[in-house]
Formats: C-alpha cells, sequence, structure tokens
C-alpha cells in the first residue's frame, strides 16, 4: 500500500528510496518501471507515462527487479546477447562483464550461478540498454562485501555518464556512499526527503556522546540539557543523543560539578540512527 | 515476434531431453510398438477395411500435438511467470507476447516434427499410405495444433503454479488422448461414441486426418468444430491470462 509518495528525480542523480520492510518502496519503483498500474496519481519518466508509453519507457529505463528469475538453462552469454537485442543502441556487453566480474562464467548457465553471480548478471541487464534511468531494486543484496564495493564503484562511473539512478535499499552504508538524496518510505508515505547529511542532521540525536563520568551525575539535571533527544545509563556508562549544543551545555555541566568524564566519545550518527528515529517518529 | 527470442526458446528447447522425448519420439515409438504386433498388420473389419497400424498413423499425429500443447506448453509459460521471467521480460522494449508466441511456435514446430516423423515411420517401416489429399491433410493438421495451442494457452492462464498446471493439464490430457483415439481409433468406436467424440477437438481433429488420409477433403463439419473450439479457446485464455 502506498499513499501520496510524491518525489522528483533530478537528471544524473542518484536518489534513494529507504525504508522498513514493507513499507511501499518496491510498489513504488514498480509505478516508475511500468509493472504496475497506480490507482491514482501521476508517473512520468523523462516525460512518459509508464504505463501509456511503457515501450518508450522500456527504451530509456533499465531495471534491476527484487525478485526475477532467467529461464534455468540460459547461459550468461545467451542470457546478454538476448537482452541486447532488445535494444536499439545497448552498451558493449564485454566491457559490462568484464567489470562485474562475470567474465569466466558467460557459459555456465543461469541456474547453476550462485546468488552472487545472480544478481550481478541482473545487474549487467539493467545496463546493457545504455539506458537514461535506472532502477535497480536492492542492488548489492547476497553480495559479497568487495563484490557489494565494486558494485558501488560501478554505479558511481554510470551516473558519471549522466545517467539517473533510482535506488531502491535497506542497507543505510550503500544509500549513505551512493546517494545524493533519499526518501524515506515508511507506511505508504514519504517520512523525509533530504540529503544523507541532512537526514542525519533533521533526526533527533544526530549527535551521540558517550563517556564514563568518575562520579555519579544528577539524572534531572542530564535530563535537563537543551536540545537532549535520549539518555541511557549502560553499567555506568552514559550514551546522550541531541545536538552540538547539547554537548557544550552537557561539557559545562561536568565542569560545574568536578565530574571527569573518562573515555569521553563524540561522534555523528550514522544514517543508520537517523532512518531509525525517522521511521520511529512516524510509528508513535 | 522477436526472433532473438524465439531462436533462444528453439535452443532452450533442445536442452529439454524429456520434452524431445515425449513430444518429438514417444508418438513414433507408440506407433513402432503397436506396429510390431502382427495383428496389428491385418486388415481388420471393425476399421473398416484398414489394419490398425494404419489408424494409428493419424493418432501418434495427434498423440505428439496433444503432449506438446497441453502438457508441456502450459509447464514452460507457468514456469516463466513463476520465476518472474516474464516480469523481467516486460520492463524491455521487446512486447512480452513475444515469449508467448515463441513458446506456440517452438511447441507447435516440435508437434508438426513429430506428426512428420509418424507418417515417415509409418510408410517407411509398416508401408501405411501418406495422406492421398496432401493439401487437406495439411490443412486439417494445422487446424489441429492451433486447436492444441490454444487449449493449452487456456491451461497456462488457469493455472497459477507449475503444480497446477501439471493438474489441470493431466486432466485435460487423458480425455484429450481418449477421444484422440489413443485407445480405441475413432474408426474402430461405436457410432454414437464416435458421433459425441467428433464434437470434442481432438475427436474432430482425429475424424478429419482420417478422412483426408482417405483421401477426401475434410468436412466442413470437423473444420467447423475445430474452428470453433478455436475461438472458444483463443477468447478463454486471452480472458484469463495473467502476465504475473
Amino acid at each position: 500500500m502506498v499513499d501520496g509518495v510524491s518525489f522528483g528525480v533530478e537528471e544524473g542523480e542518484i536518489f534513494g528510496v529507504l525504508g522498513p520492510n514493507g513499507a511501499g518502496k518496491t510498489t513504488t519503483v514498480e509505478c516508475v518501471e511500468g509493472l504496475r498500474v497506480p490507482d491514482a496519481g501521476r508517473v512520468r519518466v523523462t516525460g512518459l507515462d509508464p504505463v501509456a508509453d511503457h515501450r518508450e519507457v522500456a527504451r530509456v529505463l533499465g531495471a534491476q527487479l527484487q525478485q526475477s528469475q532467467l529461464q534455468p538453462k540460459l547461459t550468461v552469454r545467451e542470457a546478454l546477447e538476448l537482452y541486447a537485442s532488445f535494444y536499439e543502441h545497448p552498451s558493449d556487453w564485454k566491457a559490462l562483464v568484464e567489470r562485474l566480474e562475470l567474465g569466466a562464467r558467460l557459459d555456465t548457465r543461469f541456474g547453476k550461478l550462485s546468488g552472487g553471480q545472480q544478481q550481478r548478471l541482473f545487474i549487467a541487464l539493467a545496463l546493457i540498454g545504455g539506458p537514461r534511468v535506472v532502477v535497480l531494486d536492492e542492488l548489492t543484496t547476497g553480495l559479497d562485501p568487495r563484490a557489494r564495493r565494486d558494485t558501488w564503484e560501478l554505479i558511481e562511473d554510470v551516473r558519471a555518464g549522466g545517467v539517473t539512478v533510482l535506488l531502491v535499499t535497506h542497507f543505510m552504508e550503500e544509500a549513505q556512499r551512493l546517494c545524493d538524496r533519499i526518501a524515506v518510505i515508511d507506511k505508504g508515505r514519504v517520512a523525509a526527503l533530504d540529503t544523507p547529511a541532512g537526514l542525519i542532521r533533521r533526526s533527533a540525536g544526530g549527535t551521540v556522546v558517550s563517556f564514563t563520568p568518575s562520579a555519579e551525575l544528577p539524572g534531572a539535571e542530564l535530563r535537563a540539557l537543551p536540545a537532549l533527544a535520549s539518555v541511557a545509563d549502560r553499567d555506568g556508562r552514559i550514551t546522550l543523543t541531541g545536538t552540538d549544543e547539547t554537548v557544550t551545555a552537557l561539557l559545562s555541566l561536568l565542569a560545574r560539578l568536578r565530574v571527569t568524564a573518562h573515555q569521553l566519545r563524540v561522534t555523528d550518527a550514522t544514517l543508520d540512527d537517523a532512518f531509525l528515529d525517522l521511521t520511529k517518529e512516524d510509528a508513535a | 515476434m522477436s526472433t532473438a527470442v524465439l531462436r533462444t526458446e528453439i535452443r532452450l528447447f533442445g536442452r529439454e531431453p524429456g520434452g524431445i522425448f515425449w513430444i518429438l519420439l514417444f508418438p513414433t515409438l507408440l506407433l513402432v510398438i503397436l506396429g510390431s504386433i502382427p495383428s496389428f498388420r491385418q486388415p481388420d473389419p471393425s476399421f473398416g477395411g484398414l489394419r490398425p497400424v494404419d489408424a494409428y498413423v493419424p493418432v501418434a499425429v495427434l498423440l505428439g500435438l496433444i503432449v506438446g500443447g497441453v502438457q508441456s506448453m502450459p509447464q514452460t509459460l507457468t514456469g516463466y511467470r513463476e520465476r518472474g521471467i516474464l516480469r523481467r521480460m516486460s520492463t524491455t522494449p521487446v512486447r512480452p507476447g513475444a515469449l508467448l508466441t515463441a513458446h506456440m511456435c517452438v511447441y507447435g514446430g516440435a508437434a508438426l516434427c513429430s506428426a512428420l516423423l509418424a507418417l515417415a515411420v509409418g510408410r517407411l517401416a509398416f508401408g501405411v499410405a501418406l495422406p492421398r489429399q496432401g493439401a487437406g491433410y495439411a490443412l486439417a493438421l494445422l487446424a489441429s495444433v492451433l486447436v492444441a495451442l490454444a487449449l493449452g494457452s487456456v491451461v497456462t492462464a488457469l493455472s497459477r503454479t507449475t503444480k497446477i498446471a501439471g493438474a489441470i493439464g493431466s486432466a485435460v490430457f487423458f480425455p484429450s488422448m481418449f477421444c484422440a483415439g489413443v485407445w480405441l481409433p475413432v474408426q474402430a468406436m461405436p457410432d454414437a461414441l464416435a458421433r459425441g467424440v467428433g464434437y470434442t477437438p481432438f475427436g474432430a481433429a482425429a475424424e478429419a486426418l482420417n478422412r483426408t488420409a482417405a483421401g477426401h477433403w475434410p468436412g466442413w463439419a470437423h473444420l467447423g468444430v475445430l474452428a470453433v473450439w478455436f475461438v472458444l479457446l483463443t477468447a478463454g485464455a486471452r480472458r484469463w491470462f495473467r502476465w504475473e
């Protein structure tokens, strides 16, 4: 169920769609791919309607679907040649294959490939038509860390070539690394739309402070710190989230109480924290 | 129609030993086994003076078509749907119908090859005369192939999964074989039964093939029955088919 999801993706941008399982991410991009007919609303891809102008959209859009397979007895080479034949100006699939390290697997049948190899083949098929827009649904699911990093580099190169990328993920590191902007979708709505840094800044608790005080601190005073988002005390180690203002106020409080903060750490929250915060807020 | 899709599907069909055996070889093998029985090579009054082996050539011809259209094609197509292959292809500029057309060509073509093999082996091994009304035979055969493919398409359309396709396929398969005359060729059926069977797709097909084999033009009644079935089944397949 998707209700009132609205966003615009700029040309040449890597746009992330982030959200918990079942939030409506895939439903949203299926409307973009023309695989699903929206009950209401308006979707345009390079100015075209993915349902009414399906073939025109298919020529400029490359898709990697979350769940799909190929004919089990089709070899990698045959799949690439077949899909290349669907487009007027296909990319050079040999270069793609080298890039995705499928060169040694060209004569292997799809059914005999490992999960990661199948995934890489689907990435190749999404790019094979030389698309202007690529929609990648769970790009790196099933890839090992090295293949994942290689894939990210490939996507950055693809974008450098002027291609617009719509990336569905629930993998924060991926979104933070690749995306220019992110729409956080939760319960079928856009919960937030910003740059990764913006999302982190916006969320309550963008800054995390943790320390072990040399003496017990009065809880009331801690909770009164400005812009405080949360306080936690685990075995004498205190973790606060808030903003820079919270940190400054905390330091003066410690000085005033003459308490030493051992192992003091101040870190920025990750996109992970921001995501949890954004999707939790919506639930409340 | 996409030649690349067709070429791929022909190649994939070549990698299915099961399909090759049951569609291309099994009907002729059955003919050879039956033809090896001495009594099947003696003229029999209940076959209108034909030898049983003569009557079994059209049956073998129809058998390949039934296996290909009703059993194999729905299995493959529902498998493609189940695996998301149709879905993946529908995000490309190729029309998703290309894959369905390709399958009809592959299975229709395989059924025709199977028919030619049965005719050739019947002629060479058992001296069964080739159809005397060649053009009429070709027309009847083509109509039968189209009906078999349309029936297979309905099975595909009605089956959400390959398991269901297997079940519905079998439920259609045995009556179809009966009507085609696998157990008792239509010539040998009691009149009332033969008349009833003549209204079924493969009963009508069997009658049309028999008439043309004997040198007559296929009767309008049998061609008409085939045409009506084709129209009904195609409409049903179009109405019920789902891409996902």
